[in-house]
């Protein structure tokens, strides 16, 4: 666990933001014991910060009254928790069955070329971070990936330029303005 | 009456219905004649006698799961229903499809199972990826709050009922039901030993049901309109009917209700259009990730429990992965071992170090470098990681594909082995 081995200083607990405690609590109101609420405050605490830095978490484990281990070991057991920094955008791209079927190692190729990172590497403009995922129940519509909080389907190497490319502009027309 | 109970208010081209429209298509209905008029073993007795299957991937008698649980005055007052919404196997794509249509369909199935077994707190665990239906579902479930068809003594019959959401962060693991209600609980999704069955300790200790999505769904049409109806609608031995998927290289693929016992190639053909141009089918999986390739000469089976069962393989999902003439079955079923060996929870030896060692094996006959003695191996492993030598399902489940693609595709892992890599030009 990198908590201990990770650097030669300690890191400390994170005081949670009013936000998050705020939202945390309201997740225990739905769980008779707060333990429970474990996974939620992570998911939580990663929604505001991106990631689950050793300090979220040791703030996570004392809010909730647990050892940051116990809730390590709750966290590096989801496929969903970071617990290393990723880009703003988390590419999680389907490598199961169906979409293996209709070429999806094709289409991941394109990506990583086109975006010069493998899986588990985050662009040097910590704009995407590529991630594989277990079938995202899109199956009759494979290759599939989500981005964004949105599944893109039937993919080809043209939708994936027409993609980048648009994200590109918009991006450039909200920073000029 | 409907013969499409489960989809008759699904069309994905629209937003979902609303509480109102739901309720003018005759949603809800079922919980008001059953507040109004059943006592919770009245229901179970209907849900026995409707011959239900659970729908999950197991295909256990719904009512006689029920059935375990406590009831009358002596029985733990806290109980709990959760509905299995964590659709992870490879795939399977039905659950989001009733979750995004369908939104209150659920919940009302829901009502009757908590009603039945007197659970006053129902959880959906549903699979963290499925954004869209975790929106759908709050605003549901909000919905139906308001209209005073949650909450405390629903419509006055003195019942009390909350639904919360609880969404994973993706491990397939959560699906299996006892390693479920661990990670309901906070801890590490490792299954539970069983006995005690969840029926009589399950969540904190509490009687629990696990019920997958669609088989919830499939209550409201029977407690409306009765057992004759609800069997009336298979063609074979089994009552009701199920979602069907196909994908791979299909014309047509996608996701329809069929009556069970509805011929293989009439999904096949008629549904999904038959293979696509210039592509011939080699096998299938009929039920998802976890089950055993059939052959083209199975087509004239019928979606049924035992039927597909005595073929040797399993109906599970309902959702088959088609394998056409051009794909490699080698690199299919070497796709399917690094899913399980990446999911398997490492909670017993078998799995955890055999699941890896059969990944390693797939990768070489890949690239070149599978030796004979790989084949011995796998097959020792059918063994290892058969029933019963595991803790939970999904090492078995994972042996299914693999034991039938040894079986059907020699020749294949003979080219692999002895041609120095993957053969197919993919
Ligand atoms: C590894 C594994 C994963 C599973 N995943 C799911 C799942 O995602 N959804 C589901 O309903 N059942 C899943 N199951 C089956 C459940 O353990 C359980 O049988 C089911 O939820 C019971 O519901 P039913 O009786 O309504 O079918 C899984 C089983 C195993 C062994
Ligand atoms: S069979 Fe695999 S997934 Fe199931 S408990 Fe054992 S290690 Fe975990
Ligand atoms: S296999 Fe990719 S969405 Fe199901």
């Amino acid at each position: 666990m990198n908590i201990i081995a990770s650097s030669t200083s300690r890191p400390t607990a994170r005081a949670l933001t009013a936000e998050e405690k705020h939202e945390i609590d309201h997740e225990m109101t739905l769980y008779p014991d707060k333990r429970a609420v474990g996974l939620e405050a992570l998911k939580i605490v990663q929604k505001h910060q991106g990631w689950v830095s050793d300090e979220s978490l040791m703030g996570v484990a004392e809010y909730l009254g647990m050892s940051a281990h116990e809730l390590d070991g709750v966290a590096t057991f989801f496929n969903l928790i970071f617990r290393r920094p990723v880009g703003r955008n988390v590419i999680l791209f389907c490598d199961s069955v169906s979409c293996w079927i209709m070429g999806c190692d094709r289409i991941k190729e394109h990506i990583s070329n086109r975006l010069g990172i493998d899986y588990g590497q985050t662009t040097a403009d910590g704009e995407y971070t590529l991630l594989p995922v277990p079938c995202l129940g899109d199956c009759d519509r494979a290759p599939v990936m989500l981005m964004d909080g949105e599944q893109h389907r039937n993919l080809t190497a043209e939708k994936i330029d027409q993609l980048f490319a648009q994200r590109a502009l918009n991006k450039e027309a909200s920073e000029s303005k | 009456m409907t013969d499409r109970p489960l989809t008759r208010n699904i069309d994905m081209s629209r937003a979902p219905f609303d509480i109102g429209q739901y309720r003018a298509a005759g949603g809800y209905g079922s919980v008001e004649k059953m507040l109004k008029t059943m006592a919770p073993g009245d229901v179970l007795d209907l849900v026995k006698n409707s011959g239900l299957k659970g729908r999950g991937g197991a295909g256990f008698p719904t009512g006689l799961k029920w059935s375990f649980v406590p009831m009358g005055d002596n029985a733990p007052k806290t109980k709990y229903l959760v509905v299995n919404a964590d659709e992870m196997e490879p795939g399977t794509f039905k659950d989001r499809l009733l979750m995004e249509g369908d939104p209150h369909l659920l919940l009302e199935g829901m009502m009757i199972a908590a009603y039945t077994i007197q659970a006053n707190t129902a959880y959906i665990f549903l699979r963290g990826e499925y954004l869209r239906a975790e929106k759908l579902l709050q605003n549901a479930i909000a919905e139906a709050h308001n209209k005073g068809l949650l909450g405390k003594n629903i419509q006055g019959s003195g019942f009390d009922l909350e639904i919360i959401l609880h969404t994973s962060a993706g491990r397939y693991i959560c699906g299996e039901e006892t390693a479920l209600l661990n990670a309901l609980e906070g801890k590490r999704a490792n299954p539970r030993a069983k006995p005690p069955f969840p029926q009589v300790s399950g969540l904190w200790g509490k009687p629990t049901i696990v019920n997958n999505v669609e088989t919830l769904c499939n209550l409201p049409g029977i407690v409306n309109y009765g057992i004759e109806w609800f069997k009336g609608l298979g063609l074979g031995a089994d009552a009701g009917t199920k979602l069907c998927g196909v994908s791979g290289r299909v014309k047509n693929p996608g996701c329809w209700e069929l009556p069970l016992g509805t011929p293989i190639r009439e999904l096949l053909e008629d549904k999904a259009g038959g293979m696509c141009d210039g592509y011939a089918l080699r096998a299938f999986l009929p039920g998802g990730g976890s089950t055993d390739f059939l052959l083209p000469q199975h087509l004239d089976l019928t979606l049924d429990y035992d039927v597909i069962g005595k073929a040797g393989s399993r109906l599970a999902t309902g959702t088959m992965i088609v394998l056409d003439d051009r794909t490699c079955p080698v690199g299919m079923v070497g796709n399917l071992m690094k899913f399980f060996s990446h999911e398997s929870c490492g909670w017993c030896t078998p799995c955890r170090d055999g699941l890896p060692w059969i990944d390693e094996i797939f990768q070489r006959f890949e690239k070149g470098g599978g030796l004979e003695s790989d084949m011995q191996v796998l097959t020792d492993h059918l063994e290892y990681l058969g029933p019963g030598r595991t803790f939970c399902a999904l090492a078995p489940g994972a042996m299914a594909p693999l034991g039938s693609a040894l079986r059907h595709f020699r020749d294949d892992f003979h080219d692999h082995i002895h041609g120095g890599g993957c053969p197919w030009q993919r």
